[in-house]
């Protein structure tokens, strides 16, 4: 058993890189899966080219932050990155002191630009107490005028009233002359839907700009739309330059990645989302959330950030001087097991990891598992503060009364006790030597949660050689003993991971 | 201007890339590589999404060109591959004689052309002499119940109506009595847009189908989603739950005037083998064209006929 086990372990772990900076072959593997990632994610073709090439060139060479994959750190710095690129600079709707403020909506039939208007209205005098005047110069598609009017009584805000034969130059003009009249301060311009090659058209939105001279030219687009998003964001972009984006429809189970294609084509901020059909349903956007969901790779996000996260730096850092000066005793074994647990357990961890499906078979069947982590947690919490800095206490009935205060067995207290013993002799044999070998050698000896209990288990320790043998057993509390270096490397140090 | 024409010029764009981007394959009587990868990107950009995409770039590999490969040539052999794809799926609506009213349903997402559709599909069928009537079943949205009253006047139909805020399957019940007591030959029922992932609105929508069964069990006789030309790979999630919800026996594409490609198709074809009725090409009555596999072929590819 133990050898297929072997065998299968190393042709999981295989093809892994060392641990130290990323190297070509991490990053280009890692980038495969983003790009179709992206892709699946209706991220547009070029978009997805350009912004792999500049991750690219950013993450060869980088560190990689141990106890997790080379490919894995690629992923996080990708989703990085698309968090930047997606908010780099999120801007608040521009609304002019000089009243009043006009804001045109442009967009593609059926982008959702009426409802967005009666929503940005209702916003716009409830929280932010202006006082607001919607106008529809869509005269194409029927009934677009009622629906902006019933739309407006909703949000109690003003209407301009409809006229009929007017062209939409004329209703702007009128619109923009009403709002002055009466001293609005904001005057809403939504227009008809249009598709981004009909130069007639767009000609119009140009005319209608150069008459009202809006402060915000909000282009409106689906969440659900594929490829096409660059041909329309750029098509609106160069005839009236637009200053911000709204994605609607974000309420759908679309992945949303022409948010990244408007984004990086127009160069304008995502200003605000559409969540749902009702008024209130316009929220700020959320970069963060926004890259999650076009990459959908939050598994392997969350383990790299999880790792970065729990492993507080100064912890591992003080275990290692400890380590280093041969000083590890029970309590410094605890707090391993304590990360370990932190991490999810063995399970969480494991799940988090692609490819070690295989293994958490052989796992389970050799009964290591998370309960066996808090077995040995509570064996040394029976232990007094004397026995855990002085384990040679540690004789026949102490052992006898830990074992009871632990719910365990005797057998099981020594086997702890045995796990301990060896790794500190390797410790102190190891003092002095880097972190990096001395995790390594660590892994060669027991593990905390790995040490094996009860009878006819297979041989634990051979297998924790097994894989001691493996330079990059990824996620596993070798990378824990490792110590970390400051700062952690390569995630730029800040923890990005706090969720709302 | 024919459909065709229509749709080849919002194609063009594309067209324009399959054959222009893979000046790296010419000459060569094979595709290697370096190509397959070309043409698997031109057809990604058409939204054919990466497998669809990889599938017809990799059958290319065996595809007997006669001679050297140019743009020409490589454009039809993908227009072929395209043509065997969407054959089978090319079905037209036929009326039943049997069903008195037949009974169209139209659904799908917020904004994708219901609506618009509905009246194209009456100015259809009312200048095939057929009578038709509407059924306002969107009495969610504002003004979308005036909005089809004009699409009524506009194609002389009579439009069956309640009031907005009422219950949508009532009315679909009392539109299917008014049309079987008139005789009346066809019946759209347009109904709100609805996102698929939102079960309370597809509770509703799955409510309507089955108060029409009241009536008739065989009713609806089409159900159809309208998709949005523009839409990318959600297009399969929204086949997906609309066939699971409303029973859609065929869709119809819609704004293939703009930029977009619509190669969702493709891959909806190979995914579903869902029927494609039409295609929308325009926001005029009669900007509605049925589906032709060769034609939708060569206009994606830019390969003349
Ligand atoms: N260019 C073009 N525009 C279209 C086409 N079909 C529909 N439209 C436009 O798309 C917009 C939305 O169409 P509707 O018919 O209102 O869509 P809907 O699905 O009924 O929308 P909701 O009822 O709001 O969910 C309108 O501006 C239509 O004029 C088409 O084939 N080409
Ligand atoms: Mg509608």
């Amino acid at each position: 058993m133990f050898d297929s086990l072997k065998d299968k372990l190393q042709d999981v772990f295989s093809g892994l890189a060392k641990r130290g900076a990323l190297s070509e072959a991490d990053v280009d593997a890692a980038l495969r899966e983003v790009r179709l990632a992206l892709l699946d994610a209706d991220v547009a073709l070029p978009v997805v080219k350009s912004f792999i090439a500049k991750v690219r060139d950013g993450a060869v060479g980088s560190d990689v932050l141990k106890s997790v994959r080379p490919d894995q750190q690629v992923i996080k710095l990708v989703n990085d990155a698309l968090t930047e690129v997606l908010g780099g600079d999120a801007a608040p709707l521009n609304i002019s002191t000089n009243p009043p403020s006009v804001i045109l909506m442009a967009g593609l039939q059926g982008s959702g630009k009426t409802t967005t208007a009666g929503k940005l209205a209702l916003r716009l005098r409830s929280r932010e107490r202006k006082k607001v005047m919607l106008a529809s110069l869509d005269v194409t598609r029927p009934a677009a005028r009622e629906q902006l009017r019933l739309l407006g009584e909703q949000a109690e805000v003003g209407v301009l009233p409809e006229v009929e034969r007017e062209t939409p130059g004329q209703i702007a003009k009128r619109a923009l002359q009403a709002a002055k009249l009466q001293a609005y301060d904001v005057l809403i311009l939504d227009t008809a839907g249009r598709i981004s090659i009909d130069e007639a058209l767009m000609a119009e939105l140009r005319d209608i700009k150069k008459l009202t001279e809006p402060h915000e030219i909000l282009l409106v687009a689906d969440a659900l739309t594929g490829q096409d998003a660059v041909n329309t964001a750029e098509a609106f972009h160069n005839a009236i330059g637009v200053t911000g984006i709204v994605l609607t429809r974000l309420d759908g189970d679309a992945r949303g990645g022409a948010a990244l294609s408007m984004r990086h084509i127009t160069g304008c901020p995502i200003k605000l989302v559409g969540v749902g059909e009702k008024q209130d349903a316009l929220e700020d956007f959320d970069p963060a959330r926004m890259a999650g969901r076009i990459l959908d790779m939050g598994d392997v996000v969350a383990l790299v950030e999880k790792a970065a996260e729990t492993i507080e730096a100064d912890e591992a850092e003080r275990i290692a001087k400890r380590m280093a000066k041969g000083q590890f005793d029970m309590n410094d074994f605890l707090a391993q097991i304590r990360q370990l647990q932190k991490m999810g357990g063995l399970g969480g961890l494991m799940g988090m990891l692609p490819g070690i499906g295989k293994m958490q078979k052989q796992i389970a069947a050799a009964g290591i598992d998370d309960s066996m982590i808090k077995r040995q947690e509570a064996i040394i919490l029976s232990m007094t503060k004397k026995e855990r800095v002085s384990v040679g206490l540690l004789n026949a009935s102490r052992r006898k009364r830990i074992a009871a205060g632990s719910g365990t067995s005797v057998q099981e207290v020594n086997k702890v006790v045995k796990q301990y013993q060896d790794m500190s002799r390797m410790m102190k044999k190891l003092g002095g030597k880097s972190g990096a070998a001395a995790m390594k050698a660590m892994m060669g000896g027991g593990m905390p949660g790995m040490g094996g209990a009860g009878g006819g288990m297979p041989d634990m320790e051979a297998l924790s050689k097994g894989m001691g043998k493996m330079p990059n057993m990824p996620g596993m509390p070798g990378g824990l003993m490792g110590g970390l270096p400051k700062g952690l490397p390569g995630l730029g140090g800040k923890p990005s991971g706090k969720k709302k | 201007m024919s459909w065709f024409q229509k749709l080849k010029n919002g194609l063009g764009k594309t067209s324009a890339k399959v054959t222009g981007q893979l000046s790296s394959l010419l000459g060569r009587s094979k595709i290697d590589a370096a190509s397959l990868e070309e043409v698997e990107d031109a057809l990604i950009a058409a939204d054919l999404g990466t497998q669809s995409a990889m599938r017809l770039a990799a059958s290319m590999r065996k595809y007997k060109f006669d001679g050297p490969v140019t743009s020409e040539s490589l454009a039809a052999a993908l227009s072929d591959g395209i043509t065997e794809i969407l054959e089978p799926v090319a079905v037209p609506i036929v009326l039943r004689d049997d069903a008195r009213p037949h009974v169209i349903l139209l659904v799908g997402v917020n904004g994708s052309g219901k609506t618009t559709t509905a009246g194209k599909l009456a100015q259809q069928w009312r200048s095939e002499g057929k009578s038709v009537m509407l059924a306002a079943g969107d009495t969610f949205r504002a003004a979308a119940i005036e909005q089809l009253q004009i699409w009524g006047e506009r194609t002389g139909t009579e439009v069956i109506a309640g009031s907005q805020g009422g219950d949508a399957a009532a009315l679909a019940y009392t539109a299917i009595e008014k049309a079987a007591a008139a005789g009346t030959d066809v019946l759209i029922i347009d109904t709100a847009g609805r996102l698929q992932n939102r079960a309370e609105l597809m509770d509703e929508l799955a409510k309507i189908v089955r108060v029409i069964r009241k009536l008739d069990d065989t009713a609806p006789h089409d159900s159809i989603i309208v998709l949005d030309g523009t839409v990318g790979q959600n297009a399969i999630s929204q086949v997906k739950a609309f066939r699971e919800v409303a029973d859609v026996t065929g869709l119809i594409v819609t704004k293939l005037d703009g930029s977009a490609k619509g190669g969702i198709v493709i891959a909806l074809a190979e995914e579903f083998g869902i029927p494609v009725h039409a295609v929308g090409v325009g926001e005029g009555a009669d900007d509605l064209q049925a589906f032709t596999a060769r034609d939708f072929a060569n206009a994606l590819t830019g390969t003349s006929d």
